[in-house]
């Protein structure tokens, strides 16, 4: 298969900030690559240089085996971009957006109007059609903003943050749109900071840090890299912690991870269900009663700690937690540094 | 299609796009009108008794000046909504399709251009009501707006590459707005320039507002005569320096823009 994107040593830097230290990337025709990082990883800047926005500073770009650097304008016919923040005109209606956005691909007068009523339809944007997207909800906007993204079924497709600040609900209809898309052909890069959008959506997944690859694999291969099995205990007194962590360290061997937000304490469990008993026990002796205790299989988010040192960011403003640390959810928050 | 046929198409569908929020937002357009409007009250009836000495009645003699001044100002909408189009996605947006680099800032230009369209007719209107009269025919009229639309386009594209420097709307709007003062204020937009020290007439009588509102009052025969028209070849060939003046505008900042526009991005 050949590589629908090609990124080979990109470098970008904001001043100081190295926003992409030598990223390499490689996308097969067909598939989707997760790109999984916390804010300010570098995953914006990637996108951005990819849909010919920004201009790196040293590295090579390719899009379906067109030269982003040199031939903008061609590889701008083949892709589709869907960002972060919906770019889709507030004052226009859905309906004035999409044809807008046709015509300014080159379609036609008459193939933009019905791409732009086909796409309506397929995102359960008709009834809105003819109102200003100002009075559009956000994930009515989001749809809206991939309806525009894919309004010349292009072959490759960029999503950024593509969920980011949705409501549960409008996430799962994102992800149906996203797979049927998958399921027509069209190679797509995904960036995401939920570990469960790449799971669900993509064929690879590349974990990024300070603009660096820290690793890549299919979602399992990720996860066996991590210690399989890990004991999780949570209590309902933050008072109570320190038993727990005294308990498990005592029983599993290796120092814990504490969340203290969550009260929640968790090790890796060598041995297995026994380390739950003797855990179990121990609480019960030291008067702690868990108000969770159990054994879980290792999620993107293990792998995410034990390669960056931090938990994935669930708000815009996580702050950067150095991994020493970790009981301490302060320190300087770090934004994407391209807007 | 050829790269001119391709700006021209993509910035046709630009410019409709915006003359869209002019009319779903009407507000920008309503203020705009009636700053002029206020001028002209303002200066033909407290002014206007104090000014003489330019041979012509005031009134006659400030309509083209305050025309002028209006389209110099009205340019400055061009740096608000482009630095406003930056503050949102849909810049990344047009950047990332294939159209053409200019399409973006003719439609901006295009559209700020019907929009002071509009506030000349309703100043003209306003104009004719206190006095104003073009003494001259049809063809010279419509000459002296022509010389202002040019010059108002001319002006956008100024202002252009203020909104894409500037770091947000509410700097795009002072620094599009503050120089303008100076620039219209030292002219013969208001007064003659031989009032003026000896060392400051010759800035104000090559200032290109002085040449557009000079030229402009030639072709509807609202010009002083002698020393109020101020001195030299700028006094002679008002016409042809007004016309020079947008030419090297715009020949100056056009490019300057587009190659701004490829390397903003969103803000």
């Amino acid at each position: 298969m050949a590589d629908a994107i090609l990124v080979q040593g990109l470098v970008k830097t904001y001043g100081s900030v190295r926003a992409l230290d030598h990223l390499d990337l490689k996308v097969p025709e067909g598939t989707v690559l997760g790109l999984l990082g916390p804010n300010g990883a570098g995953k914006t800047t990637c996108v951005r240089v990819l849909a010919t926005l920004l201009r790196p500073d040293a590295g090579r770009v390719s899009v379906a085996g067109i030269d982003v650097l040199t031939q903008p304008q061609r590889v701008r016919k083949i892709i589709g971009l869907c960002g972060q923040y919906a770019a889709v005109d507030d004052n226009l209606t859905g309906y004035e957006n999409l044809e807008m956005i046709g015509r300014l691909y080159q379609l036609g007068k008459a193939r933009a109007r019905q791409r732009a009523n086909d796409l309506l339809e397929r995102f359960e944007l008709a009834d809105a059609a003819k109102r200003t997207v100002k009075t559009y909800s956000g994930g009515m906007r989001r749809r809206l903003d991939l309806a525009a993204a894919l309004i010349t079924s292009p072959p490759i497709i960029f999503l950024d943050e593509p969920t980011t600040g949705l409501d549960p609900r409008s996430r799962l209809g994102m992800w149906d749109v996203i797979n049927e898309r998958v399921r027509s052909g069209s190679t797509l890069l995904l960036t995401t900071q939920y570990l469960e959008e790449a799971d669900q959506l993509a064929d690879e997944i590349v974990v990024i840090d300070h603009g660096r690859a820290i690793a890549r694999g299919t979602a399992t291969e990720l996860k066996r890299k991590v210690a399989g099995e890990r004991l999780e205990v949570t209590v309902a007194l933050a008072t109570e912690i320190e038993a727990v962590r005294m308990a498990m360290e005592k029983v599993c061997g290796d120092v814990p991870e504490i969340d203290l937000e969550a009260r929640r304490v968790s090790a890796p469990a060598g041995a297995g269900t026994r380390a739950l008993l003797d855990v179990a026990r121990l609480l019960d002796s030291a008067g702690v009663e868990p108000v969770d205790i159990g054994i879980r299989r290792a999620t993107l988010d293990d792998v995410f700690l034990r390669l960056t040192g931090q938990t994935t960011g669930e708000d815009d403003n996580e702050a950067e937690i150095p991994a020493a640390d970790r009981r301490r959810p302060a320190g300087p928050v770090k934004t994407e540094g391209v807007r | 299609m050829s790269a001119a046929a391709g700006a021209l198409h993509d910035g046709w569908i630009v410019t409709k796009r915006n003359l869209i929020k002019i009319k779903r937002v009407p507000d920008l357009l309503i203020f705009t009108t009636i700053q002029p409007i206020m001028f002209v009250l303002l200066f033909t009836y407290v002014f206007g008794g104090a000014i003489k000495g330019t041979g012509v009645a005031y009134k006659e003699y400030l309509m083209a000046g305050i025309f002028t001044q209006t389209v110099a100002f009205g340019s400055s909408l061009t740096a608000i909504g482009l630095a406003d189009d930056l503050t949102k996605g849909i810049v990344d947006r047009f950047r990332s399709l294939p159209m053409s680099r200019a399409a973006v800032l003719i439609g901006r230009t295009t559209s700020d251009l019907l929009n002071n369209l509009l506030v000349v007719v309703v100043m003209g209107l306003c104009g004719l009501l206190v006095g104003w009269r073009v003494h001259t025919g049809p063809l010279a009229a419509l000459g002296g707006f022509a010389l202002l639309f040019l010059f108002a386009y001319a002006m956008s594209w100024v202002s252009a590459v203020i909104g894409l420097a500037a770091r947000s709307v509410e700097v795009a709007q002072s620094a599009g707005f503050i120089w303008l003062f100076p620039m219209t204020f030292l002219s013969n937009a208001f007064v003659s320039t031989n009032t003026l020290p000896d060392w400051l007439r010759p800035v104000a009588d090559w200032n290109p507002i002085s040449s557009i509102a000079l030229g402009v009052r030639d072709l509807w025969g609202n010009a002083p005569a002698g020393l109020a028209r101020g001195s030299g070849f700028p006094a002679q060939h008002p016409v042809l320096l007004a016309l020079l003046w947008s030419a090297a505008i715009v020949a100056v900042f056009v490019p300057l823009a587009i190659a701004r526009y490829r390397r903003v991005s969103t803000r």
